[in-house]
């Protein structure tokens, strides 16, 4: 027990300094929970999204674009293999970016501003940086399940032919988080959504998908059009996805660029959120 | 005597240039009452938020249970209770889960939340709106809600920003009634207001706060005992002639205050200063003999009202 103190101030400062254990170790898990239990208000969406979207771009581009590029090519269409083998890798990494764009953006402005949460979370034990570690985590799982849902439908559709393509769901949460804390970092920098997001969306996430070798080939670009898919987060899970899935052939040292990029990306995007959560709930 | 729970030396809070805590003094004792009383603006959230161990002081000397809030935040919060002054519970979800999830911030088990939750659901009157939307509550539920939410750790101090702010008068006495009994239980209460009847309700002593600084601490009796008189005249001679009336009426009571609307005399015999106002010929529209609040007080040392 501190010395100087009267046994009253005392015991409620041992007794603080207790209750202050598990709180500073576990705060972002707890964080996380909170956010499931939100999530799980819409398990349907999450769940009918998670098997709906993939299902029909699957079908849509995998099988039905593909009759058209496919023709006489004796399934090498596109770099060797089908355009469905070739697309699908390509769609579960732009299912990652998805659900960034979902969770990073207007559930970040809710816990800020519209709805402050986060105010309220800062006034328990719980840090500020633990706040945002906790909302990456749980989106991060959330992201995961969604990967693990579209490779499952992936494998239905015979279209990841190598044996370790089901490493391509670490390629998508890659991606999609190399993406969404950067994105996070973003939105929590708003005080107030005038259209921002909607900007974000329009001229972020759907060029970004276009430009990112998604349903073509980068190289297929003017080269002074290929540095949108080069700093492009989606492009470097993407190709990555496609090593794995049907062993796409690209040097060594551009699959390590491209795990490098998308880890580097995560942890700045990520400090910057950290940081951006101390100055504001701090105020 | 047992050590003050709460000592703040000096404090000060600035946003650039600007200090919205300008060098606050205090001490609170445990199972004290304790208000800070001021209009919007004066610093008390700011002060709260300190306090509270989330905003850091710019400087001056801060401790909370014998803590320093730099160094030991999550300790300090654990023993806190907040009642913000705007809502935060989680819309998305129910009002029995808001208790649980924010329970589970404290690393209590989820059995105990579980059970604390049911009690303090009791304990603001909405045992039976658990599984309910928290957008379907009322004003004075939800406030009832984020109390029972600040509840859940068993805090030593409840901390209050404007409790019953925006609350019809039903809703905040039965907030008062619940607030009465943490304090009979010996939770040490600090909570702002800017209003006098909550103040003079709830605070064993109070600091009046204006602009960043304090203005006068005691105890509500003592404080209208110093700073103003045991009655209060209120006469009106309607807008235009009030100031003008005030100019000739000399020898009338203590002191008086001329406000737009009414002018107030300060006496320990309000019914004596206006029979003198009358015989003196004048003839107020309306008259009413008050006993002096903190509402006087504040007028006194400010020169303003309170709420503008």
């Amino acid at each position: 027990m501190s010395q100087g103190l009267s046994t009253e101030t005392g015991s409620d400062t041992t007794r603080a300094i207790a209750a202050g254990r598990k709180p500073r170790r576990w705060g972002a898990w707890y964080v996380a929970l909170h956010r499931f239990r939100v999530m799980k208000s819409y398990t349907g969406t999450v769940v009918v999204a998670g098997i709906g979207n993939p299902l029909i771009y699957l079908y849509a581009l995998g099988v039905g674009l593909a009759t058209i590029v496919d023709a006489g090519t004796d399934g090498q269409a596109v770099e060797g293999v089908s355009y469905l083998v070739f697309v699908a890798p390509a769609l579960l990494a732009s299912a990652g970016i998805t659900v960034s764009s979902e969770e990073f953006t207007y559930p970040i402005m809710l816990g800020y501003k519209w709805n402050p949460t986060f105010t309220g979370m800062s006034a328990s034990p719980l840090r500020p940086t633990q706040i945002a570690d906790g909302i990456v985590i749980s989106v991060a799982v959330r992201m995961l399940v969604n990967l693990v849902l579209f490779f499952a439908l992936i494998l239905v559709f015979g279209a990841a032919p190598s044996p370790v393509a089901f490493l391509m769901i670490i390629a998508g949460l890659l991606g999609g988080l190399a993406f969404g804390t950067v994105l996070m970092a973003y939105t929590s920098t708003l005080e107030e959504d005038t259209g921002q997001l909607a900007m974000v969306m329009r001229f972020v996430v759907l060029p970004m998908t276009l430009f990112s070798g998604t349903f073509f080939p980068l190289s297929t670009f003017p080269i002074w059009l290929q540095w949108i898919g080069w700093i492009s987060p989606l492009w470097h899970s993407t190709e990555l996805a496609r090593v794995f899935s049907y062993g796409y052939p690209e040097p060594i040292w551009l699959t390590v660029l491209h795990v490098v990029y998308l880890v580097v990306l995560t942890l700045v995007g990520w400090a910057w959120a950290r940081r951006i959560a101390v100055r504001r709930l701090g105020r | 005597m047992s050590e003050p729970v709460i000592v703040a030396r000096d404090l000060v809070k600035r946003y650039g240039e600007f200090a919205a805590v300008d060098g606050i003094s205090f001490e609170v004792a445990p199972g004290e009452s304790f208000g800070l009383l001021g209009p919007n603006g004066a610093g008390k959230s700011t002060t709260m938020r300190m306090v509270g161990a989330v905003s850091t002081r710019t400087a001056g000397q801060l401790s909370i249970l014998g803590l320093d809030p730099d160094a030991f935040g999550p300790e300090i919060r654990s023993q806190l209770g907040v009642v913000p002054q705007a809502d935060n519970l989680d819309t998305e979800l129910r009002v029995r889960e808001n208790l649980l999830v924010y329970g589970r911030y404290f690393g209590l088990p989820a059995k105990l939340v579980a059970k604390r939750a049911d009690e303090l659901l009791a304990f603001a009157q909405l045992e039976d709106k658990g599984r309910a939307k928290v957008d379907s509550l009322s004003g004075g539920m939800k406030r009832r809600l984020t109390i029972a939410r600040a509840l859940i750790n068993d805090p030593r101090v409840l901390l209050l920003d404007e409790p019953t702010t925006g609350l019809d008068p039903q809703a905040r006495h039965i907030l008062w009634d619940r607030l009465f009994r943490l304090k009979e239980q010996g939770t040490t209460l600090l909570l702002t207001t800017h209003y006098m009847d909550e103040a003079e309700q709830l605070c064993d002593r109070l600091v009046v706060v204006d602009k960043g600084t304090i203005m006068a601490e005691g105890t509500p009796a003592e404080l209208i005992r110093r700073y103003s008189s045991r009655e209060v005249l209120e006469v009106r001679f309607g807008s235009d002639r009030n100031s003008e009336v005030a100019e000739r009426l000399t020898g009338i009571g203590e002191r008086m205050e001329v406000l737009p609307d009414r002018i107030l005399v300060y006496s320990d015999d309000g019914e004596a200063e206006l029979v003198k106002i009358t015989e003196a010929g004048f003839h107020p529209i309306t008259s009413l003999v008050r006993r002096s609040s903190l509402e006087d007080v504040f007028l006194r040392l400010t020169g303003r009202t309170l709420i503008e």
